[in-house]
């Protein structure tokens, strides 16, 4: 294992997965010379060259639409978005032709195609440039959605999604770029299957579910929690869709008690799901009322201290802790 | 397969008359509660895709939009299968699950059958972008509307398929109304071809109910594509008789406009041509009416007994490796 940064693992799964597959190729704005928005496919043109490292205009659905036509003859391509909020032009590709064409021809037509890119808020860039989409695509069948929060992850990850015969969206944090981590190393094939979550921290005393931005909050929360004597078992899904439910509900079953830390707003958020599945499958483990922090239900304000009031921190991780715990 | 200058005619007039006879019965059917949801029917066009894929290979990519029954037919899909969809059943071409909006033939290259309105072009030019990468000289025939033109997905992919230089023709079937809006009012050139030229894409005018001009025209492009990869442009001037789908009756319409395309039928213009060249006698003419009928005939038939797809296999076709989240 070494110390690399969740920039360079994404760097070196595209890196290997463009080498492994001819048919794999990299499409996106500014990917290609300026070696990416955020420097992710650094270096990637000079090694690959300009067939398979591919600049576009600024034409989303365009070139999202392109990499689900290329896949219908078996491409695989990876559709790099410089921010998930700007996928939301390419929707209609995303939601209404990627994940509907397998259904659609009778299951003539998979479509094997990755879209990436950062998603999530990040620090005072406003309402527009701030969405989570998370379960906007999670909502939709046909999709799977990841959300890795460590290099290791985000390079395993990204790896098994380029694999996957179906369309995949992996959301990167666009916060954690620079973060680092320990990664096997580039001699030693690493996947991570999609659907499976991962205990970030062993605990006892209460669950903290999240995932991307959120897991090095509810790790940090977690630190300062065992001041107070209290235990968080820390489970970061990884992926939105699959869900893993039994990491979940094994978790539930040792803690009993459960907050949920999610970085997209609250209504039908991801968190919403996960609740619904742990009372319905497993109402006998609760011993308190599951709570819910993400985001408020407001768009983003650009002012640093309102935005810090819109996203999830420890103090109202403790606070949620302290609750269900009745502590 | 076939050579593009030997396809016969006789043979393109024989496909002209199965898709009218075909969308003639499947009018019926809905009417009989047989088919679900919107049927939007292709009478009057039959020259242009008959034109277009008797110009090409068939391993070249074809995609259209959502009046896809002919574009299927025309790619070999049987009436069978093609009726079957209609019916919504299992032996349908898309095994039931698409519907009239949704045709597919993978193994004949038909790429769709797509409902959301210039939502595929961008397909198309990734279908464009496929070939130029794999370094292979088909050709991709990407079919529209003329309300198509006005949507962002259209002037996008037309800027990368020619920025790219991607082998593909726009085939814009300009039937003058987009629903119920005409070109006039929903389009601010005096020509749709003209929209080609913001993207530097070369521009024809084709007239839609000429069979040859239609496959000459597109050939013409076709081999000019195989040469040197890049994207062109064709505005086929067309006419539907039906309303846009079977729950329109097409009151924004006169008679009189409606009367001028029928007397200028893109099926009797190529058996009047044929016969006058001596290759086609009422009697053969006949007989290739009655086979459509009877093949289109027995395509209800087929549907009718065929079975409904399955409840338990509801979850196979979301995920590719039967994945359930």
């Amino acid at each position: 294992m070494r110390e690399i940064t969740y920039r360079q693992a994404l760097n070196e799964a595209l890196a290997e997965e463009l080498e492994r597959d001819p048919n794999v190729f990299l499409m996106g704005e500014e990917v290609a010379e300026y070696n990416g928005a955020y420097k992710v496919s650094q270096g990637l043109l000079d090694r690959f060259g300009p067939r398979r490292i591919i600049d576009t205009p600024i034409s989303e659905n365009g070139f999202a639409g392109l990499g689900v036509g290329a896949a219908m003859v078996g491409l695989r391509p990876i559709i790099e978005f410089m921010t998930f909020s700007f996928s939301l032009v390419a929707f209609d590709q995303v939601v209404n032709n990627a994940p509907n064409m397998f259904t659609m021809s009778g299951g003539q037509f998979n479509i094997p195609i990755t879209f990436r890119g950062p998603n999530g808020p990040a620090h005072q860039l406003g309402a527009t440039h701030s969405h989570a989409t998370e379960p906007l695509y999670a909502n939709a069948p046909g999709l799977k959605v990841c959300t890795p929060a460590t290099p290791r992850d985000a390079k395993g990850l990204l790896k098994t999604a380029v694999r996957d015969n179906n369309p995949v969206l992996v959301l990167e944090a666009e916060l954690l770029y620079s973060s680092k981590g320990m990664v096997e190393p580039p001699d030693e094939e690493l996947l991570i299957p999609l659907g499976q979550a991962e205990v970030k921290r062993e605990g006892s005393d209460v669950s903290i579910i999240c995932y991307s931005q959120t897991v090095p909050l509810a790790l940090a929360t977690a630190q300062k929690l065992e001041d107070e004597d209290i235990s968080a078992e820390i489970v970061d899904l990884r992926s939105i869709k699959p869900l893993d439910e039994k990491a979940i509900f094994d978790s539930v079953a040792k803690t009993h008690r459960v907050v949920i830390v999610e970085q997209d707003c609250p209504f039908c958020g991801v968190g919403a799901e996960v609740c619904y599945r742990i009372q319905q499958n497993i109402f006998d483990e609760l011993d308190a009322p599951i709570i819910r922090v993400s985001q408020e239900d407001v768009p983003m304000p650009y002012n640093e201290r309102l935005e810090k009031a819109v996203l999830p921190n420890a103090d109202k991780v403790i606070a949620a802790v302290k609750k269900v715990c009745y502590a | 397969m076939q050579p593009v200058e030997q396809r016969d005619e006789v043979e393109m007039l024989s496909l002209m008359l199965l898709i009218r006879r075909f969308e003639e019965r499947a009018s019926q059917q809905y009417q009989a509660q047989k088919i679900g949801g919107f049927c939007h029917l292709y009478i009057g066009q039959e020259a242009v895709v008959a034109g277009a894929v008797a110009a090409v290979r068939d391993d070249d990519y074809i995609i259209t939009a959502y009046r896809d029954h002919a574009h299927a037919l025309a790619r070999g899909t049987s009436a069978d299968a093609c009726m079957a969809e209609l019916f919504g059943k299992e032996t349908g071409c898309s095994r039931g699950l698409g519907g009239s909006m949704h045709f597919f033939n993978r193994q004949n290259h038909m790429y769709g059958g797509h409902a959301i309105v210039a939502a595929h072009v961008p397909l198309a030019v990734g279908l464009a972008f496929a070939i130029k990468y794999r370094d292979e000289d088909r050709v991709t025939l990407c079919f529209f509307g003329d309300g198509a033109i006005n949507q962002g997905a259209f002037h996008e992919a037309l800027n990368l398929a020619a920025l790219f230089k991607l082998p593909i023709v726009f085939i814009c079937e300009n039937n003058l109304f987009a629903m119920g809006t005409s070109v006039k009012r929903s389009t601010s050139l005096k020509q749709i071809v003209d929209r080609a030229e913001g993207y530097d894409i070369p521009g024809e005018i084709v007239d839609g109910m000429n069979f040859r001009e239609v496959r000459d025209k597109i050939a013409e492009i076709v081999s000019s594509i195989r040469k040197e990869p890049h994207p062109t442009f064709v505005e086929v001037r067309t006419y539907r008789y039906r309303g846009h789908s079977m729950s329109d009756p097409a009151s924004y319409r006169t008679k009189q406009e409606l009367e001028k395309y029928r007397l200028d039928d893109p099926i009797t213009r190529l058996r009047a041509q044929l016969t006058r060249e001596g290759n086609l006698t009422n009697e053969q003419f006949d007989q290739l009416d009655k086979k459509a009928k009877e093949t289109v005939l027995a395509s209800v038939k087929f549907a009718e007994k065929s079975p409904q797809p399955q409840l338990d296999k509801l979850y196979d076709y979301t995920y590719a490796n039967g994945t359930k989240p």
